[in-house]
């Protein structure tokens, strides 16, 4: 069942070693060096002013949102133009603000999931995990290792199904109708597992403090087994159709660099901070949680930083996650699925930090308890909000067409910004 | 006029001419819009919508999609230049009827039989970047103003490929009216090989290839959509357009799009003749020389939808670089080529 990687051999030599494209004569540069050692490629970002010799035309000032179809619901980006070269671009946030963090606070423990599981609506699954975990880790128990299990296959399962909306839908950013269908229909095999799992396509609630709400149907992990070759399937028609197409190569390569350093330092995370080269993983590196120290997987990086690479890396990613779905299936324990926990859950007294590696990047949840049946205050960091804080530096230069690939390529869900 | 010639006057002629145009146009771009839009798209994207509607093959769709635009509120923005708002898509469409006059579709069916017939074609094919450039002005819409600049500076681009590619055609046949290059690939012969006759796209396999990439311009297709880029400008010049006159825009674009998929048929494939060899006299052809064509047409344009719905979509100045640096400085060669292979056979 485990299928070798189909990764075309330039890219993965290169993702192993490290070794950078380099673009307008640039030398490779390490990524450990300091800051003020600047890559040449950045040099338009350095440029505040551009002078048009030829023909002085005013700025233009174009809304790009919140009704935009390439924003993703509701994010608001006011650019100012000249011609088609972006001047400045500010994103503007708080057109789909929920409160959720606020409304945490009038809520019960097990009402809540029901609240997270909306932040990123497309990996919902993968929402809830880190907030129970918080939750039990305070009350001093343990899900059992079924549960564990079983927790994990989900939260692939959720990064399979974002990560193959992104897959197709990258090629929709750049023009490409028909990826984005493939995408929509491959992801429909995983939304079903979801949905035989836990009753729900996209919002499942499935998660319970000290375990889960009910064991896996019958039949279920064959189901699973079959829809990885599908997944399997779609990585190679994503590979051959999108990535591989030379539009699309001149569409991303060297679009949109972020500079490891300077990623890191504007808090970007997952598969993006990735992409530029950071082999940071929290899966991997982190606090252990679920069932991650007991599977291998590799954690895959790109050298380059730009869209090409961030698509690659995701692209990477999905295959990986197919595989630790399939590894985890055939380590599938017995045993029970809930440990015991008293009717009425009160956490006692405390405070915790817990985060996880989710498909769109870092997600943390900081509870603080007084030991009532609610959380004090709850405090998200969810990964999106932190990768679009980036985008003003970004966007210093680029084109129209660019802005959206690089949106696009970043990967964010307008409920993990807003919340 | 040979043996139907029957004297119905020059009005009459110019009537049924007329009518005749009319109807071709939205259904010529109906068939491509309903072929490769709806079924053939369908297809390839494994998509469920456009199959559903009427039972059999989602034969309704296509009157469905008809309703709702028919029945759809007529909007002017406030701030429009309303005149030239409401021109717009009429000269759009006007450019593409233009264009139907010289395409020929049997021995004698045809509107008029310029003697510079290409040259004709191509040129109030252009036409329709002022209706483009109105619609994106007049709407007062960043996004429209845009696409319009776009679509303005792309048209000017690929006019000069789709000129070259078609000037090896004409030194072949020697004869700029499409009815003399339809007789001459019917008539000559491969070699002394007659059995074909002698279709140009066989020598100008590099100009056939140069003129679908830049009709797909011209058409602002993918991957050359800048002008309409929906991910980026959302509709481009067509965004404050609603109902019917957006139906205008839709005629126009599958309309044009029928109009260089004949003329890519007529140059390069034959056009509606039969290789003169086979011996059909030119009374059959009358009637069997518009299901020849359309056939061609439908092959070409199976290609120019292929990729369309496969590509991505180019930048503006990738688009600017691969015409200037590449397209034109290939035609260019392909003319020298073939005048030399002219002259040398």
């Amino acid at each position: 069942m485990n299928r070798p990687p189909r990764v075309s051999e330039a890219e993965q030599s290169r993702a192993s070693t490290g070794e950078r494209v380099s673009a307008v004569g640039a030398s490779p540069t390490a990524t450990s060096e300091p800051m003020m050692e600047v890559d040449p490629r950045l040099y338009r970002h350095l440029a505040d002013a551009q002078v048009n010799v030829e023909l002085d035309t005013g700025d233009m000032i174009l809304n790009l949102g919140p009704q935009h179809p390439a924003t993703h619901g509701t994010l608001r980006l006011v650019v100012r133009l000249d011609g088609e070269r972006v001047i400045s671009a500010d994103p503007i946030i708080g057109y789909m603000h929920r409160g959720y963090e606020k409304l945490t606070e009038f809520r019960t423990y097990p009402q809540i999931t029901t609240l997270i599981n909306r932040i990123d609506w497309l990996s919902s699954f993968a929402n809830e995990v880190p907030f129970i975990d918080a939750a039990e880790q305070l009350m001093g128990i343990l899900a059992p290792p079924r549960a564990q299990y079983i927790r994990t296959i989900l939260t692939e399962l959720s990064r399979i199904a974002t990560f193959l909306l992104f897959l197709g839908e990258m090629g929709l950013q750049v023009g490409a109708l028909t990826p984005a269908f493939y995408g929509f229909r491959d992801r429909e095999h995983i939304l079903n597992l979801i949905e035989a799992a836990t009753g729900g396509r996209f919002h499942p609630n499935f998660n319970r403090i000290g375990g889960l709400k009910d064991d896996l149907p019958w039949g279920w992990v064959n189901d699973t087994r079959t829809a990885m070759k599908t997944v399997f399937d779609a990585c190679d028609t994503f590979e051959d159709l999108v990535a591989g197409n030379e539009i699309f190569e001149a569409r991303t390569r060297s679009i949109g660099i972020i500079p490891a350093e300077l990623g890191a330092a504007y808090g970007v995370s997952g598969s993006n901070l990735r992409a530029s080269g950071v082999d940071w993983d929290l899966r991997r590196d982190g606090k252990p949680y679920l069932a991650y120290p007991e599977i291998d997987f590799r954690v895959w990086t790109h050298p380059d930083g730009d869209s090409f690479a961030r698509y690659w890396v995701r692209l990477q990613e999905t295959r990986e996650a197919a595989r630790m779905v399939l590894q985890l299936l055939d380590q599938l324990p017995s045993g029970p699925i809930m440990t015991k926990v008293p009717l009425i859950i009160k956490v006692p007294q405390g405070e915790i930090w817990v985060e996880t590696e989710n498909p769109l990047g870092q997600m943390g949840y900081y509870v603080f308890s007084k030991g009532a049946t609610g959380p004090f205050r709850v405090k998200i960091r969810s990964a999106s909000f932190s990768n679009v804080s980036i985008l003003p530096w970004l966007l210093r230069g680029v084109f129209v067409p660019d802005v959206i690939t690089i949106l696009g390529s970043l990967y964010f869900i307008l409920g993990d910004i807003d919340r | 006029m040979g043996m139907l010639a029957i004297d119905i006057g020059w009005g009459s002629t110019l009537a049924i001419k007329t009518i005749v145009i009319l109807i071709l146009v939205p259904t010529g771009a109906l068939i491509l819009g309903y072929t490769f839009l709806l079924k053939v798209m369908s297809h390839m994207q494994s998509r469920l919508g456009p199959m559903d509607p009427g039972g059999f093959h989602g034969w309704f769709q296509l009157v469905g999609d008809g309703i709702k635009f028919i029945q759809k509120e007529d909007i002017t923005p406030e701030q429009a230049d309303k005149r030239v708002f409401a021109f717009a898509p009429a000269v759009v469409v006007i450019s593409t009827f233009l264009v139907f006059l010289v395409i020929p579709a049997g021995p004698d069916l045809v509107v008029k039989d310029l003697d510079v017939g290409v040259f004709y074609a191509l040129a109030v094919s252009s036409l329709s970047v002022i209706g483009v450039l109105m619609a994106g002005w007049a709407s007062a819409n960043k996004f429209s103003l845009l696409g319009a600049l776009r679509a303005a500076a792309q048209l000017i681009a690929y006019e000069l490929p789709l000129l070259l590619a078609v000037v090896g055609v004409v030194i072949l046949a020697g004869t700029m009216s499409l009815q003399g290059i339809v007789r001459a690939q019917s008539t000559e012969s491969i070699f002394g090989f007659d059995g074909i006759g002698f279709p140009f796209i066989l020598t100008q396999i590099i100009g056939f290839t140069l003129f679908l990439v830049a009709s797909q311009a011209e058409l602002t297709q993918t991957p050359f959509d800048m002008p309409v880029a929906e991910s980026e400008l959302v509709a481009g010049y067509m965004v404050e357009y609603t109902g019917f006159r957006f139906l205008f825009f839709f005629i126009g674009e599958f309309g044009t799009a029928f109009a260089f998929a004949a003329i890519a048929a007529t140059l390069f494939l034959g056009g509606w003749a039969l290789p003169a060899s086979w011996g059909i006299s030119d009374g059959v052809m009358r009637f069997l020389g518009p299901g020849v064509l359309f056939a061609k047409i439908m092959l070409v344009a199976f290609l120019m939808f292929w990729v369309r719905f496969t590509y991505p979509r180019l930048r503006e100045d990738q688009l600017q670089a691969l015409a200037w640096k590449f397209l034109i400085p290939i035609g260019l060669a392909n003319i020298l080529l073939t005048a030399i292979f002219k002259v040398a056979f």
